[in-house]
């Protein structure tokens, strides 16, 4: 099963907006809430109430400090999951066929049955999206909940990513970028989407917008602060004759 | 080649129950799907008006707080001393003997000996009918530390507030201003709000010394000097006052802009003038005639003057612009105090104007206004704003609110389209507000309610000799507008027997002797000193909490509360609400699961208490207990006829009803039926200038929110905080000690002001601010016991900004002590750029005392982590006048946290913060080593 | 990357195994008998404790044999068919030879070849991965094969053969450093490629995401001091190099063994710094290998 196919009928994936994201982890907990309790083997937790906790997720939140060459220093948070690449490393190194990418979506699974947890298909990934379960000895990964998004279970609407589902900023969207028409096609072509790690050449179908410029002070409006008056008096003579026109 | 089958409909659960999520107070609504009887998933309720589906990550992580290994699991009783956590496990019938052996004594002699506060109490109209039946006048909930500024603030303004009392037309506001916002209550609407704005492509904006959060995506940051808002927001005015860029006819229409003050010397002076009915007086336009300001006919003037023999009265109007165009308010004056450039301040007037004013939204929508007259449109002025306690924990945070308002105003951008709206109860003009009662009578109960609005000094809890008639000695003149107590305070003031000693300290919900105080090792102190006898200082300490908390080891019986999906609750309009600005809505909570423990819900408790103790309101005619349980109180109470806890189902309507009516026996099931919650939209009409329309009016009075409507008109000038300069004056019988006469009159000034709390926190010594943010994904200190949620913060270091950091040549992991005029402590630094200069901050209550929370001792919140807490004195440094003066708003009383001034200094890498504690005794052991959680399979 | 000391057995140990079994399928040296038990035995003994060290690495072990589906694509899976193969082979080889029952060169040569090819294939699952940019490159493959065969010659006697590839390989692995040492920049791996944020300026982590530790920390942000990595450096190729001295000095059996022993000491520490070393480019989400 490790052969990628040469192309799939769907290219499921997400859009995550960094310009909206506010870095509050609710997807991160919601993804694990999900997952835990389906896809596999529960995403376990070591030393949950010690020292060092430590535990599976599947969709981390990172935040980054930017410092243009002039002005502020900003601040993006970064949500970091599976980007189902359409070249995916991760899956060709697989010595067992347990890392597989689907013909009919693109989504990249690992089936836990076959899974040995050599860890090759982490090493392989350039972004950190799989981790070893430390209790199960299995490698987990974002499924794209592809057991949500099909699920006949669930009511219609609800038929879509945990995290999307969850996000309360909106900055996640869920579709199939093979439809140039699909909500994400249009966010990715309207924001200028971007792929993390292009010279990774792993072709990524998730795409990430761009924060919009920001702290662009606009001293051009200024002018609409000229003076009516510069004492109280002047300001009430201004008033008179405002008051006379209303 | 073959590809596995993958299960892609997978059995979700067996079903589905809705309730409302406390994992927070912002109170969403969530499905929790079960799987034979457990909890298997949570998601947010699609059709909750309060989340609408989405899920924060603390409501996400649920699962694991009902499943904490940190649950207290039946009645404690003290063994050991205070603080060791050495405890025996009792029975609910000895709890309650002994409570009842307590308190009834205490309710015979001296009611007010019993101390009864709450912290984020969401039943506080029920938890305070408890302390009012009782007697005592000590009980108030946490808004004294928390954020009474913003509410006080608001609802003396213009009759409601920001905090979730409040929220910004986010379909139509094209100008979003945030100042000083982390988080706050509404976590979820706030979230969703800036998704929508952003996704409208319309602009955000931040004030704020820290650029994280909503401030990281803010389209325009302001990395103000902490404290100094308020001096940004009268430049603010300033220039758009200069420039003649305010809403003429929604100041004369709608606010007490046009209202006259009376000139006239003596008792008198500086209050508004009223006709024969007490009507506010303005000048009318047209006949240039003194009128009522509500009569159908008039037109307010805003250069309105009244001359009565050689007095001239002006209206408020002329006091405004005389004070706010004086140019100590100008942009280039205020532009180093507030570390932000003028061209700045100038270019965000300038862009509120823009779009106030030329981009105004028009929605065909008539509607009448209260003084009868039809506008046949509703024209908004879409800049909105928000705040919380960035504004409000400082000393000057009460005034700060007001000029933010005062600014909101003059753009007329509050309950219009595209500004700021009320969400119901308010708007509720001050006077509708009850005041504060504190007439004690052995054995009976109080007088009124606890707590309200004061007027005037006519309404202060003191006695003959400004003697404080309450412990947390709010509504005296060190704080008269203490609208929701001093929590605070009330430890320290026990502990001081001052004004009097007390007897029982009973307590839900605070964990004051960690997070939720300031000087918290002092609070650890006095919760244990004992007097020569050997007894406590504070002889008894009763508490409610749920979890195995740092407080818990600080009391001596301890009556263990159900976690949140296990018991009822009700959100209630009594109270504070889930409303939208679109409608009224309350909910409840039931118990979707049943405890495992033997634990009980804590208002059934004091249902069964109330009744123990014979408390009129909790026991029939015969004496028998009258409410078997919460349940049956928010079903079968009334406070007045047809209006009850909850507002939905009621006289048995089917259509979910008015919101009136009589008692409905199926109410809970109709909610339950319904997901949990109840809403009533406003209708079109009378969705906007609420205050000031008729449909609006009439709606609320049918819908129970008060019984007659309540027209007003927006206090721009503050007559309540007038009368208390007066008698500081010198005016009235009540007067205020001489050492407080200047501070009055300095600081109760009706018209908003700014004043630097930077001298009194002897900043010249300690130059650098420090400042708390709630982190989005932990709940103060309930956080820390989830096993997903302190796997994101499980340690915080503080934060220190690029010239700090540069100054101390710091490393990453090193430490530094930071030093206060109250303490040091000595803890882990961390870069971070995007940063006030002069400001260092940390995530709030991440630090842990080792032994509770059923960690393990090293875990790294009880390690690494840290509170600011110990550097925060709840008294002032002294100034050498030989008074000890409170860290606190002098106006509301509100806790000043946000004043806190520090030093830093570099100490090299460490391994552990400072101070560190004595583990205390868990009292219900420690949790599992792994969590494999999936009730698929058996659990680990 | 995490120098776990199961992979690092795994490589050194089959590496010297296949490597001697290599000579051993060229005849080299000629052996039968009880000699030849001894030589097979330590062959079989290195590279069999290799692979099963390899299997210390998993998760799941006892599914281990299904590692060998997917020779089609995956480096892993090749590596485990071909050690098997060879083991056959070469099994089936020695057996003849040590109860002298037959003795068929082509087989030793098939064998030979097949070890051979084994230890590239095992050098290939680091090569293969772009995600190590210290490791993708064909150095990686030449290293492998050079200290198998310098450890192979010498374990298998061939002292001269052995010496000159220790010292061949030795100076290979300095020039391997040297290039190694600027291909992640040379790649142009960045925090600003990696989060895309470039255009907007200079990139530095904030916050992790979570404050607790996780697999990927574990496993790929393995940071060590360049002092201590440049230390170690010397001490491993003055080791491996040191069979040098046997071209120089009169053969002693002792001094042999002893300088064979050191050489595999050194060979150790390099393969340690082999993985110590590598950087991972996830490491630039969490504020590792950032300029400066
Ligand atoms: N330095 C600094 N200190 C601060 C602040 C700050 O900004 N900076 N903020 C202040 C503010 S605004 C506030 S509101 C306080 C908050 O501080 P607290 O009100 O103390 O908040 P918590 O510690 O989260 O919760 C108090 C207790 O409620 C218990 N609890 C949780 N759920 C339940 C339940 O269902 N039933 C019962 N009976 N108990 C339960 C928890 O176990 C905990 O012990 O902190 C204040 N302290
Ligand atoms: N996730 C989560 N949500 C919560 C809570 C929680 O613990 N966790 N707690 C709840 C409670 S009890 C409360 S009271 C609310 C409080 O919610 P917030 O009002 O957001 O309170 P804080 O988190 O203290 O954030 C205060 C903000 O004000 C900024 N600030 C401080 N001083 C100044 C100043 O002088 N000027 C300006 N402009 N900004 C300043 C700080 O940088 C910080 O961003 O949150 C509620 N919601
Ligand atoms: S992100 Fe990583 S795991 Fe996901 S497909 Fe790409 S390479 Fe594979
Ligand atoms: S860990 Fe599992 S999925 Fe990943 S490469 Fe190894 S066998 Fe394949
Ligand atoms: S798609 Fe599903 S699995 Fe993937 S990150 Fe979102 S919630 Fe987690
Ligand atoms: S839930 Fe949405 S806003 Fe929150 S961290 Fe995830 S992506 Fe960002
Ligand atoms: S904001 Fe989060 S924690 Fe608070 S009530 Fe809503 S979901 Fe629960
Ligand atoms: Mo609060």
């Amino acid at each position: 099963m490790t052969s990628l196919p040469s192309s799939t009928d769907k290219k499921l994936g997400l859009v995550i907006d960094l310009d909206t994201c506010v870095g509050c982890h609710a997807c991160v907990v919601s993804c694990k809430g999900w997952n835990t309790e389906n896809y596999g083997a529960p995403l376990s937790d070591q030393d949950p109430y010690g020292e060092k906790p430590t535990g599976t997720f599947l969709n981390r939140i990172h935040s980054f400090a930017v410092t243009p060459k002039e002005g502020t220093t900003k601040l993006v948070h970064f949500p970091k999951s599976c980007l189902h690449c359409e070249d995916a490393p991760c899956v060709t190194v697989c010595p067992t066929g347990a890392s597989y990418k689907r013909v009919e979506d693109g989504i990249v699974l690992v089936n836990e049955s076959d899974c040995i947890g050599c860890g090759l298909c982490a090493w392989a990934c350039p972004y950190g999206a799989r981790e070893l379960d430390a209790a199960e000895g299995v490698m987990k990964k974002c499924t794209l909940c592809v057991d949500r998004i099909y699920n006949e279970n669930l009511p219609e609407i609800d038929r879509e990513p945990a995290c999307v589902r969850t996000c309360p900023s909106n900055a996640r969207h869920f579709g199939d970028f093979a439809d140039p028409l699909s909500n994400v096609s249009k966010l990715v072509e309207e924001r200028g989407g971007i792929d993390l790690m292009p010279e990774q050449g792993t072709k990524p179908v998730n795409k990430y917008l761009p924060p919009r410029p920001k702290d662009e002070t606009i001293d051009v409006l200024t002018p609409l602060l000229e003076p009516v008056a510069e004492e109280p008096n002047g300001f009430l003579a201004w008033l008179d004759k405002t008051l006379e026109k209303v | 080649m073959k590809q596995p089958v993958v299960e892609t409909s997978p059995h979700v659960s067996d079903e589905v129950r809705k309730t409302t999520c406390y994992m927070c107070a912002c109170r969403c609504g969530i499905n929790v799907h079960l799987k034979d009887g457990k909890v298997a998933y949570i998601e947010g309720n699609r059709d909750h008006p309060v989340n609408q589906g989405v899920l924060c990550a603390k409501g996400s992580a649920g699962i694991m707080q009902v499943n904490a290994p940190s649950r207290l699991r039946a009645p404690l009783k003290r063994v050991g001393p205070r603080g060791s956590g050495e405890f025996e496990e009792i029975s609910w019938d000895e709890a309650l003997k002994i409570a009842t052996d307590w308190l009834a004594p205490v309710r015979e002699k001296h009611p007010e000996k019993l101390a009864f506060f709450t912290g984020r109490d969401q039943s506080q109209s029920f938890t305070s009918f408890f302390a009012q039946n009782f007697g005592t006048p000590n009980y108030a909930a946490h808004g004294g530390f928390c954020s009474v500024n913003m509410a006080a603030g608001g609802i003396y303004t213009m009759g409601g507030a920001f905090w979730e009392f409040g929220q910004p037309d986010w379909d139509h506001t094209k100008l979003f201003v945030l100042f000083g916002v982390a988080e706050d209550h509404d976590s979820n609407p706030i979230k969703m709000g800036i998704g929508k704005i952003k996704g409208r492509g319309a602009k955000v904006i931040g004030v704020n010394p820290i650029r994280s959060g909503y401030n990281a995506v803010a389209d325009d940051w302001f990395g103000i000097t902490p404290g100094t808002d308020g001096l940004m927001i009268l430049a603010l005015v300033h220039e758009l006052l200069k420039a003649g860029k305010i809403d003429l006819n929604y100041l004369a229409d709608y606010t007490n802009a046009p209202v006259l003050v009376n000139a006239e010397e003596g008792p008198e002076k500086g209050l508004l003038m009223r006709d024969k009915d007490g009507k506010p007086l303005v000048i009318d336009r047209i006949t240039g005639k003194p009128m009522a300001y509500d009569h159908p006919k008039v037109q307010p003037d805003l250069r309105g003057t009244l001359k009565k023999g050689k007095i001239t009265h002006r209206a408020v109007f002329h006091h405004m612009i005389e004070k706010y165009l004086d140019p100590s308010y100008a942009a280039d004056q205020v532009a180093d105090r507030c570390g932000i450039p003028a061209h700045r301040i100038k270019a965000l007037a300038a862009e509120l104007a823009r779009v106030a004013f030329e981009e105004e939204v028009v929605l065909d929508q008539p509607w009448t206004d209260f003084r009868g007259r039809k506008h046949h449109r509703m024209i908004g002025r879409p800049v909105s704003f928000h705040s919380m306690r960035g504004i409000s924990a400082h000393a000057n945070g009460f005034q700060t609110c007001r000029a933010l308002h005062i600014l909101q105003i003059i753009l007329g951008s509050v309950e219009v389209p595209g500004g700021f709206r009320f969400k119901p109860p308010y708007p509720k003009p001050p006077e509708a507000h009850p005041k504060p009662h504190s007439k004690v009578t052995p054995g009976e109960p109080l007088d009124g309610p606890h707590l309200g609005f004061v007027h005037g000094p006519d309404d202060l809890a003191i006695d003959e000799n400004n003697k404080a008639k309450r412990i947390d000695k709010a509504y005296t003149w060190d704080n008269p507008m203490s609208a929701h107590g001093l929590m605070h305070m009330v430890i320290s003031n026990a502990h001081a027997g001052d004004p009097y000693k007390i007897d029982t300290l009973f307590m839900y919900m605070a964990n004051m002797s960690w997070n939720s105080s300031m000087n918290t090792s002092g609070v650890m102190k006095m919760l244990t000193d004992q007097d020569d006898s050997g007894e406590y200082v504070i002889p008894r300490i009763i508490y409610s909490d749920a979890y195995s908390s740092e407080m818990v080891a600080y009391a001596d019986l301890i009556l263990p509360d159900t976690t949140y999906l296990e018991r009822h609750d009700c959100i209630s309009l009594l109270d504070r609400p889930i409303c939208e600005a679109d409608g009224a809505a309350d909910a409840i909570r039931w118990p979707v699961i049943k405890p495992d423990r033997n634990v009980r819900g804590f208002q059934s408790v004091l249902c069964d208490l109330g009744a123990r103790l014979g408390l009129p309101g909790f026991v029939n005619d015969d004496g028998t207990q009258k409410y078997e349980d919460y349940a049956d109180y928010i079903v079968n109470h009334q406070r007045r006829p047809g209006v009850g806890p909850l507002s939905g189902w009621r006289g048995g309507a089917n259509d979910g009803g008015t919101g009136r009516g009589d008692v409905n026996p199926d109410q809970m099931d109709r909610y339950i039926e319904n997901g949990g919650f109840w809403v009533k939209h406003v209708p079109d009409a009378a969705k906007y200038f609420k205050p000031w329309n008729r449909d609006y009016q009439a709606w609320a009075v049918e819908t129970g929110i008060y019984d007659a409507p309540q027209h007003y008109l927006f206090n721009i000038y503050s007559e309540p905080m007038r009368r208390f300069q007066l008698a500081a004056e010198g005016h009235g019988d009540r007067q205020p000690p001489d050492h407080l006469r200047t501070r009055i009159i300095t600081k109760m000034d009706p018209l908003p002001i700014w004043y630097s709390t930077e001298e009194d926190n002897r900043a010249d010594d300690y130059p650098v601010t420090a400042l708390t943010q709630r982190p989005m994904a932990m709940y103060h200190s309930w956080g820390s016991q989830n096993a997903w949620l302190r796997q994101i913060h499980g340690e915080n270091p503080l934060f220190v900004p690029t010239k700090i950091w540069n100054e101390n040549g710091f490393k990453n992991g090193d430490y530094a002590r930071v030093t206060s005029p109250h303490g040091y402590i000595t803890v882990p630094v961390a870069h971070m750029a995007a940063l006030n200069e002069n400001t260092v901050w940390t995530w709030n209550a991440i630090g842990k005392r080792k032994g509770a929370w059923a960690l393990g001792d090293a875990a790294p919140e009880s390690t690494k982590g840290f509170l600011l807490n110990h550097l925060i004195h709840e008294l002032l440094p002294t100034k050498g006048d030989g008074l000890r003066w409170s860290n606190s708003d002098p106006i509301t009383g509100q806790a000043a946290w946000f004043d806190l001034k520090v030093r830093i200094e570099p100490v090299g890498a460490k391994q552990a913060s400072e101070p560190a504690f004595p583990a205390i005794k868990s009292p219900v052991g420690h949790g599992p080593e792994t969590l494999t959680w999936q009730i698929k399979k058996e659990n680990v | 990357m995490h120098p776990a000391p199961s992979i690092i057995a795994f490589t050194t140990l089959s590496g010297l195994g296949f490597g001697l079994l290599v000579f051993l399928g060229l005849g080299l040296p000629m052996v039968s008998g009880i000699t030849a038990f001894w030589f097979y035995l330590i062959a079989f003994v290195l590279s069999v404790s290799g692979l099963l060290s390899s299997l210390g690495h998993l998760g799941n072990p006892q599914r281990a044999w299904k590692a060998f589906s997917q020779w089609r694509t995956s480096w892993l899976s090749r590596e485990g068919v071909l050690a098997v193969a060879t083991l056959g082979v070469m099994g089936s080889f020695a057996l003849g030879r040590v109860f002298e029952l037959y003795y068929l060169p082509w087989l030793g040569w098939i064998g030979a070849t097949l070890s051979f090819v084994t230890v590239f294939a095992t050098s290939m699952i680091y090569a293969q991965l772009k995600t190590v940019p210290r490791w993708n490159h064909w150095t990686t493959p030449v290293q492998f094969m050079l200290f198998a065969m310098s450890g192979g010659a010498l374990l298998g006697g061939q002292m001269n053969t052995g010496a000159g590839l220790a010292t061949i390989s030795a100076a290979f692995q300095i020039l391997n450093w040297y290039m190694g040492d600027t291909r992640f920049k040379d790649r142009g791996h960045t925090q600003e490629t990696a989060t895309g944020l470039g255009d907007m300026g200079s990139v530095q982590m904030f916050e992790p995401p979570h404050t607790g530790t996780n697999y990927l920390l574990k496993e790929m942000v393995h940071q060590i001091g360049r002092k201590h990595s440049q230390k170690l450096r010397r001490i491993g190729v003055g080791l491996a190099i040191l069979p040098l001295f046997l071209l120089v000095t009169p053969f002693s059996h002792a001094l042999a063994g002893g300088l064979v022993l050191v050489h595999i000491a050194g060979v150790v520490v390099i393969r340690w710094l082999f993985f110590a070393e590598a950087e991972h480019v996830v490491g630039l989400y969490y504020g590792a290998h950032s300029r400066g």
